[in-house]
């Protein structure tokens, strides 16, 4: 990382990455309407854990009456991201139920039973926000619950705290995915508060460049930005736009990093080891709600798109609805005897079809996609690799995708980490173009996950070793420990007999004899005393 | 005479190849962990005793020694694949005799029904129950191995080996098993 | 109703393995047609029997597979094998030639090491040459260019010369590949490599007949065909352009070299190009993805080593033509080729 190409990245230069493809956008879908706001859903299923971390600590009961914006959690010991009420009504359960996961699994939820009223718990705007100092602005974002509305949801306020030097701040407005157009019409409608987000996301990161960066093909936007920025000329000289070409995955961090910047961020690194620091327009957008309204992050822009949707676009939609209730307001009916639908949360390339449409909406569901067969065909039978290598050309983060498909089937774990596995962002472009249909980005999820695993059952190896250890220890220690008092036991015995015999007292032999004795005579009279009894009850009876 | 040369030549060259051997073995000898501590870091660590031993740490001892690889059934075919390789022998099938490669397990204590009797205390080979005399025990969680040693010893049968759950955390991406609900419309 | 489960992504690029494949065999027409307007109506005989050998293997494995029959063709790869070999072989061979070939590409080549993508040679190349080291002078009788051929062929001629070894008139082979002066003719580099080695400079050499105006007559005009079919290949991004770029650099650099130094006793570059299976090799057979390196930087340096041996063959082998031993050569090389040019991945160090 080094100054040298301050000066290219300031005249507006742009590189390009390795790869990529141009997957059919179909933005129009979606991206013809203002943001709709969806009526509010009559119960709500507020997942407690909605972001990449750990979950916070539940503040509230069964039967407890909560408001719009109330914190449902805390962040706790675990320092976990904070939930908050999506509106006024009861607490109906705390229990578990299926999220949105490509796994279809459940997690703890809290499920709300609306009552209508939207009434809001107080809230603290804070408008003049330059007067808070850096601690308290981090503060109102961890507890506004704000994670990276991009896709990944890590807590923005961790990304935040880490204080390196920063030479840019970069505002990703890219939103490369086809079909996707949430960020868009955010920035179409917001774009004031975006940059007001910005500017606070400078004040804290204590950065003092950022680079809007927005895809081409998104001229509304591009216009809005640049005459905002125009008109405000402060502004303007710490804030620039800039023009990215379309290209899939552009809009991937590490991705976007190069094309603003030239740069690399090393493997397993972040971007703020080069000296960047990358947050997405959404969080932009809700930071500024955060401090400047004091709104927590209770609601979100959604794309509902895809033909088998009646009224495709963005929705406004608050966190914990119900997949279905907004579905249902977009214009899908379920049908039944009908071929399976595929509903995708997430893109066409890096989302995940969901198994149940009871299902919340969270913080980072970007857009739900309802593709008919015929514009998003269902993969077809994987056939066999014959290494064309077309995947290798797409790879944004040039990796041999085919090598790691072979890896991944053989199960050869140190060789996927030597292919730099975990380098992979699983945008998709491999599997994309591959002419076999081998859904490779499917194997390497399978591979890392099962990596992970055994990294985790070796870390508890590892503890449950030492602690067998530690326990042959204790035991041998207490062992040993016995034996001495036993020892010592005996000894202090002798000692004291020693010394009775010492002071002239009976010789402990003795004392035993005579006890012996005396049992003996008592025992000798008894006897007697029986004998004598039978005699005389013998004489009266005869 | 040239019978005698020749033997004191070839003599002299052994004990000179001999020395150098025997300073290379000294001077560059390779610090390697001891290939006790190699088997025991690829064994599981759960202390089941399956293996016909006290301890993963004895059957590794055990197997430095000549037994047997295939006798550990919570490792699995992986183990014995690992194994295999550092010992460079041929992978073996799992030793039924010693007990089948099943799912991971925990030990769960039904705590109404405990007694409090501290016989499973005593047989966790990794301290994992909490709980003392006349009180009632229950299992950490995260720092059992599920061995099983804990069951056979409890007087009331208290105990039950549940298979440990799966979560979103550690999920493995099998899409073949998620249930797909099916909605019958309404309508 | 039910949802359906699938892993992301859910898009896909609309170009399958069968498409590729039909693509690489429709643009071995132009060079087909050429073919047979110099070389007569064999080749359509022998694609004909190499096809149908093809099937017959392919379904055959299938069925020990246990997978259905049906799927033998599934993914065209084995029609291109096939292609690639029946256009290589002399198209007047007997049929005994193209029916081991194909069947030992298909069933040893190819199935041997556990099917599509899984073969560490190229099938056709691998065939070709058992037919070459097994058969020898079969596979270096070509027919006379028609246009210098004493008589002409009917298609049920050639049948009768395939099938039996004797046109239907009673002519052997043999006889029918003398031209008008009733001298055998070889083809433009076996006749010049024979000449060299009977100590005539490449100039008397190329006065034959044979060679024409222009690089040889048919061959030239062949080689032209299979670099138009070529360039709709890489057009339409079915190959790479590294492979061919490096097999025509590796063989033209070298050659010319030679022939600037010693004009007299070499092949001229022009003709290294234009002669034998050059194009056919650099565009349709050294490009096999399953058997090239597979980085872009790995596929130009394998493509130079192909070029390299076919020029390093012809000049001092023992064969008149080389692509197929160069290709095979290549394919032994390309793990270790495939190891030392495998791409920087992101954030190792590229750009910082």
């Amino acid at each position: 990382m080094s100054a040298i190409n301050i000066s290219a990245i300031e005249a507006g230069q742009l590189w390009s990455f390795h790869g990529g493809i141009h997957p059919p956008e179909r933005k129009q879908l979606s991206n013809q309407t203002p943001i709709q706001t969806l009526p509010l859903s009559k119960t709500f299923v507020v997942p407690v854990k909605q972001h990449s971390g750990n979950s916070g600590e539940i503040l509230v009961a069964v039967g407890d009456d909560v408001r719009a914006g109330q914190p449902l959690t805390q962040p706790g010991l675990q320092r976990g991201l904070p939930v908050h009420a999506p509106t006024s009504g009861t607490v109906l359960a705390i229990d578990e139920q299926p999220i949105a996961h490509p796994s279809g699994l459940t997690d703890l939820t809290i499920t709300l039973a609306a009552d209508g009223q939207d009434a809001w718990y107080p809230t603290t705007p804070c408008p003049d926000y330059q007067q808070l100092s850096r601690a308290e602005l981090l503060e109102r974002i961890q507890a506004a619950g704000i994670a990276g509305l991009g896709g990944a949801g890590f807590p923005s306020a961790q990304k935040l705290a880490l204080q390196r030097p920063l030479e840019y701040l970069i505002i990703n407005g890219v939103e490369c995915e086809p079909y996707i157009t949430a960020d868009d019409r955010l920035m179409r409608e917001h774009a004031a508060e975006i940059i007001s987000g910005t500017e606070i996301l400078m004040q804290v990161s204590g950065c003092n460049k950022a680079l809007i960066a927005i895809e081409e093909n998104k001229p509304e936007a591009i216009a809005i930005f640049t005459q905002l920025l125009s008109e405000r000329a402060a502004t303007a000289s710490r804030i620039a736009l800039r023009q990215v070409p379309v290209k899939y995955p552009s809009g991937g961090e590490k991705q976007l990093i190069e094309i603003l910047t030239g740069r690399q961020v090393p493997s397993r690194g972040l971007p703020i080891d080069v000296g960047l620091l990358m947050h997405n327009v959404g969080t932009a957008f809700a930071i500024h709600q955060a401090i400047v309204l004091g709104i927590p992050l209770i609601q979100r822009v959604v794309t509902v798109t895809g033909e088998q949707v009646d009224k495709p676009g963005n929705y406004w939609v608050r966190l914990g609805t119900p997949v279905a209730d907004l579905l249902a307001y977009a214009g899908f009916h379920e049908t039944t005897g009908k071929a399976a639908q595929r509903v995708i949360m997430g893109g066409p390339m890096m989302g995940f079809a969901l198994a149940n449409l009871q299902v919340p909406v969270v913080k980072i569901t970007n857009c739900l996609l309802l593709p008919s067969t015929t514009e998003l065909a269902p993969a077809q039978q994987e056939m066999n690799c014959i290494r064309c290598g077309a995947c290798a050309d797409v790879c944004p983060a040039q990796l041999l995708p085919q090598q790691l498909q072979w890896l991944a089937k053989a199960k050869d774990y140190d060789g996927l980490e030597q292919q730099n596995l975990f380098d992979c962002i699983e945008c998709g472009a491999c599997a994309y173009v591959c002419p076999s249909e081998i859904p490779l980005v499917h194997y390497y999820r399978k591979a890392k996950a099962e990596i992970r695993n055994i990294a985790r059952e070796k870390a508890k190896a590892e503890i449950a070793r030492e602690r067998f250890e530690a326990r042959q220890e204790r035991l041998e220690r207490e062992k040993q420990e016995r034996l001495e008092r036993h020892r010592q036991a005996a000894e202090a015995r002798k000692a004291a007999q020693a010394e009775a015999v010492a002071a002239g007292a009976d010789n402990p032999q003795d004392a035993v004899q005579a006890a012996i004795a005396r049992a003996k005579a008592r025992k000798a009279a008894q006897a007697a005393a029986a004998a004598k009894a039978n005699d005389s009850a013998e004489g009266e009876s005869s | 005479m040239s019978m005698l040369t020749a033997i004191i030549v070839l003599g002299v060259l052994a004990l000179v190849f001999g020395l150098i051997l025997g300073f290379a073995a000294v001077r560059f000898k390779v610090e390697s962990d001891p290939i006790v501590d190699q088997i025991d870091a690829i064994l599981p660590q759960t202390q089941c005793g399956q293996c016909g031993y006290p301890g993963c740490r004895p059957y590794a001892e055990a197997i430095a020694n000549g037994d047997a690889i295939n006798k550990c059934p919570p490792g699995g075919e992986a183990t014995i694949k690992q194994l295999a390789e550092l010992m460079g022998v041929e992978p073996q099938p799992l030793d039924a005799a010693h007990g089948t490669e099943d799912v991971k397990k925990v030990a769960v204590i039904r705590e109404d029904e405990c007694i409090g009797c501290t016989k499973c205390i005593q047989a966790c080979p990794v301290d994992a129950i909490l709980g003392a005399a006349k009180q009632m025990h229950t299992v950490i969680a995260h720092e059992c191995t599920g061995c099983d040693l804990c069951v056979e010893p409890c007087p009331v049968d208290c105990i039950d080996m549940v298979p440990v759950p799966v979560r979103p955390e550690n999920w493995q991406w099998n899409l073949e098993q998620i249930p797909v609900t099916v909605v019958e419309s309404a309508k | 109703m039910t949802f359906k489960i699938a892993a992301s992504p859910h898009a896909h690029q609309r170009r399958t393995t069968t498409q590729v494949m039909r693509w690489v065999y429709l643009a071995v027409i132009p060079g087909i047609l050429v073919h047979s307007y110099f070389f007569g109506l064999g080749i359509f005989l022998q694609l004909l029997l190499a096809l149908l050998t093809a099937w017959i293997c392919e379904a055959a494995v299938m069925r020990v597979r246990g997978r259905s029959v049906a799927s033998a063709w599934q993914d065209h790869t084995a029609i291109v094998t096939a292609v690639l070999l029946a256009i290589s072989i002399p198209s007047l061979a007997p049929w005994w030639i193209i029916v081991i070939g194909t069947a030992f590409a298909i069933l040893v080549v190819k199935h041997v090491y556990g099917g599509v993508g899984q073969n560490l040679f190229n099938p056709a190349m691998a065939g070709y040459v058992l037919l070459l080291v097994s058969f020898p002078v079969q596979m270096t009788s070509w027919p006379i260019p028609q246009q210098l051929a004493q008589l002409q062929l009917s298609l049920a001629d050639t049948w009768q010369l395939i099938s039996s070894g004797y046109s239907q008139a009673g002519y052997s082979l043999e006889q029918l590949r003398s031209g008008i002066d009733g001298v055998t003719m070889a083809t433009p580099l076996d006749s010049l490599r024979t000449d060299l080695s009977h100590q005539l400079t490449t100039a008397e050499a190329l006065q034959k007949p044979i060679f024409g105006s222009f690089a040889g007559v048919g061959w030239g005009y062949l080689n032209l065909a299979f670099l138009l079919g070529g360039l709709v290949l890489i057009y339409q991004r079915i190959i790479s352009w590294h492979i061919p770029a490096g097999v025509l650099l590796g063989l033209t650099v070298p050659a010319t070299l030679l022939w600037l130094f010693n004009p007299d006793q070499s092949i001229s570059p022009w003709l290294h190009l234009m002669s034998g299976a050059t194009m056919l090799g650099a565009f349709f057979i050294a490009t096999d993805p399953v058997t090239a390196a597979t980085s872009n930087k790995g596929r130009f340096i394998f493509g130079l080593i192909i070029g390299a041996l076919v020029m390093v063959i012809r000049t001092w082998g023992g064969y008149p033509d080389a692509v197929a031993f160069a290709v095979l050569l290549a394919n032994m090389a390309v793990p270790v080729i495939d190891k030392y040019s495998q791409p920087l991945a992101y954030g190792h160090g590229g750009r910082t």
